[in-house]
């Protein structure tokens, strides 16, 4: 397909764990991201949903080869990242940035706005050194900052204002996709709801590629076109956002779903919530089979075997569940 | 006559750069066995309301300048040291927002479960161990009889908040104050606690006051909700009232920037600018600069708590004169 911009094969990005000082042991393995594939369309706002410890923010970084894949590959433009040279990296970043969670912490408190966002702009040498101070300017206008504010450190600024000045600084070399981690789940309801907007409207004026990752599901259905559901490293369902979180196939997004507080006193009293049993298992050793199998409910023998691939599942829907057709 | 009668609480923190009115005139009650919410932004001192009742402000620099909190006829703020600890941490106790900063580490989980029962209730060791067991059963914890002689860093996110409940319940406490016990936690776990909060609370018959920022949270549990802002109530009412009829213009913009709320992609209402500077004096309402009904009387004149109806009060100037705030 032609509008492919960035394409994930069997990406699988592991974390060994070591004991011993001098002589290092390998007693284990965390399989952060096991086995994910995903295409992105160009264009598209792709939200990726799932709880702490699921891979979400790995496969964020793995993306941006800001941690080491482990096998698999990440193409984009037709180039794979996974085998790139540091070279290549340096280069494919101009096309691919990325959004911090805590706005407080992706700042370096001792580089004013300008340092910050003319940092981009000199390592990647597109544009002349007589014309960087126009085009932070431009920057922070474009992210609804006044430029004035250019000699201000981080500290100086509220949480909204400083996530916005990390997204000038994604924005900077002109990205073709942003992948934000989190972005507005640091930050209150009203602010939430400001720099929300902003990346709606960036994106489409800028015609920006977003991965939007978040563990609240009403934001990830308000921003994106389409939605991945991550569990313990795997994708198991994606699909139209609205159609998957209002209508989730999967035993885990249902679940998930019905999770969520709403806020609407008159259903929230009356729904049935399911209650998910125990904790998410471990990375480490998870388990055999389907890796949701020890907390569903409509488990089966031939769950607990191998592992259920993405199928597609009618138009625009693609499930990772053998019993999807018995289920109720 | 209710549990719980806070009348005109202002506590302030002297600091370096001036005093800093964090809660500034608050006034509610709590009545035997309600679920009182309190949602607002962070820094809208809902917390800190919470800890000038339980004492746990630092004396200095807080200082709570006035105010009365009765609980069962004894005032909090004022009786004796002795008196205060024979109520704290037995008839009304608190659980916590992080369950990993709030267990002691170096204890084991059955030292700190029967802490409270030692101190306030004049029983064997062998005895309150017994009943921690029973309480740790009952808060959902397998496996309780060796799991007891764990230390926190044993347990997950959620089965340690379930530890914190169980330690803040086994005094069966008249009443329970909750500060954010679910924001730390994955919504599928989210959803555990505050199924056990509910229940722990139909059976013990306990009030509870519920902090949190989170309007999908409260609208499930809580029977009525009061909106915090710079120190100050705007707006109180039963949980259903505040959702499907809010009058503080404050509440009204909260609800419109939720996404949940809104149609998918519509572009999310915005309150313009930032909460209010609480180290300043705020001569009018705290809410007028950013609000867009506001006049010349609202930054002039602080506007009082008023009863709309007899479950219904509101501190807005202009709904109080009995304008109708019609959205331009």
């Amino acid at each position: 397909m032609s509008d492919t911009i960035l394409k994930l094969t069997d990406v699988k990005t592991h974390f060994p764990i070591t004991r011993g000082f001098l002589v290092k042991r390998h007693i284990g393995t965390v399989k952060a991201v096991d086995g994910v594939n995903l295409t992105v369309r160009r264009g598209e706002v792709l939200g990726l949903v799932g709880e702490s410890g699921c891979g979400k923010s790995t496969l964020a970084r793995t993306i941006l080869q800001l941690v080491p894949t482990t096998s698999g590959t990440v193409v984009l433009n037709g180039r794979n990242l996974a085998t790139s040279s540091a070279r290549e990296l340096l280069a494919a970043r101009r096309d691919l940035q990325m959004v911090f969670q805590d706005p407080y912490a992706s700042l370096n408190p001792r580089m004013t706005v300008f340092a910050t966002l003319a940092e981009p702009l000199i390592v990647h040498r597109v544009c002349a050194p007589a014309d960087v101070a126009a085009r932070v300017a431009e920057l922070m206008r474009l992210v609804g900052l006044a430029p004035r504010f250019m000699q201000k450190y981080p500290h100086e600024f509220s949480g909204g204002q400083r996530q916005r000045i990390a997204i000038a600084r994604a924005l900077a070399l002109e990205p073709k996709i942003i992948v934000a981690d989190e972005p507005v789940s640091a930050l209150d309801v009203s602010i939430q709801a400001q720099i929300l907007n902003l990346l709606a409207q960036l994106t489409k004026k800028m015609n920006l590629t977003l991965i939007f990752i978040a563990h609240d599901l009403s934001v990830v259905k308000h921003i994106s076109d389409r939605v991945a559901v991550m569990y313990l490293g795997k994708i198991v369902e994606l699909g139209l956002a609205a159609d998957v979180i209002e209508r989730p196939h999967h035993p885990y997004t249902r679940a998930l779903v019905s999770a969520i507080p709403t806020p609407n006193p008159d259903t929230e009293r009356t729904r049935q919530r399911i209650v998910l049993a125990g904790d998410p298992p471990s990375p480490i050793n998870p388990p055999i089979g389907c890796s949701f199998h020890p907390r569903c409910a409509y488990a089966q023998a031939q769950c607990k075997v191998a592992a259920p691939a993405l199928m597609a599942d009618g138009v625009n829907r693609e499930v990772a569940c053998v019993r999807l057709a018995d289920l109720p | 006559m209710p549990l719980l009668n806070v009348h005109d609480l202002r506590t302030h923190f002297h600091t370096r750069n001036g005093i800093y009115r964090a809660v500034d005139g608050v006034s509610f009650s709590v009545e035997r066995g309600e679920t009182l919410g309190i949602v607002g932004e962070s820094g809208s001192g809902k917390s800190v309301t919470c800890y000038s009742i339980m004492g746990l402000i630092p004396q200095p620099p807080g200082r709570i300048v006035s105010g009365t909190a009765f609980f069962d006829g004894i005032d909090l703020l004022h009786c004796s040291p002795h008196q205060a600890r024979s109520i704290r941490g037995k008839r009304v106790s608190m659980i916590f927002q992080d369950p990993m900063t709030s267990l002691n580490p170096f204890l084991r989980v059955s030292e700190q479960i029967i802490e409270p029962l030692l101190i306030h209730e004049n029983i064997s060791r062998s005895e309150a161990l017994t009943r921690a067991l029973t309480m740790l059963e009952a808060v959902g914890i397998n496996d309780a009889s060796k799991r007891i002689h764990y230390y926190p860093h044993e347990f997950s996110g959620g089965m340690r908040q379930r530890v914190m409940i169980a330690m803040a319940l086994i005094t069966k406490p008249e009443l329970l104050i909750a500060d954010e016990p679910t924001t730390a936690l994955d919504v599928t776990v989210q959803a555990q606690i505050l199924e056990l909060i509910g229940k722990m609370q139909r059976e013990l018959g306990m009030a509870v006051i519920f902090i949190t920022h989170d309007l999908g949270v409260v609208s499930g549990l809580c029977d009525r909700v009061q909106v915090m802002y710079a120190g100050r109530i705007v707006e109180t009412a039963d949980t259903r009232t505040l959702f499907k009829a809010p009058r503080h213009p404050y509440t009204r913009a909260l609800q419109r920037s939720i996404p949940a709320l809104q149609t998918k992609g519509a572009e999310l209402y915005t309150i313009p600018g930032l909460p209010p500077d609480v180290s300043k004096n705020i001569p009018g309402c705290a809410f007028a600069p950013r609000c867009e009904f506001a006049t010349d009387r609202c930054a002039a004149t602080n506007p009082e708590l008023m009863a709309i109806d007899a479950k219904h009060s509101q501190a807005c100037l202009r709904v109080q004169a009995g304008e109708t705030l019609a959205r331009s």
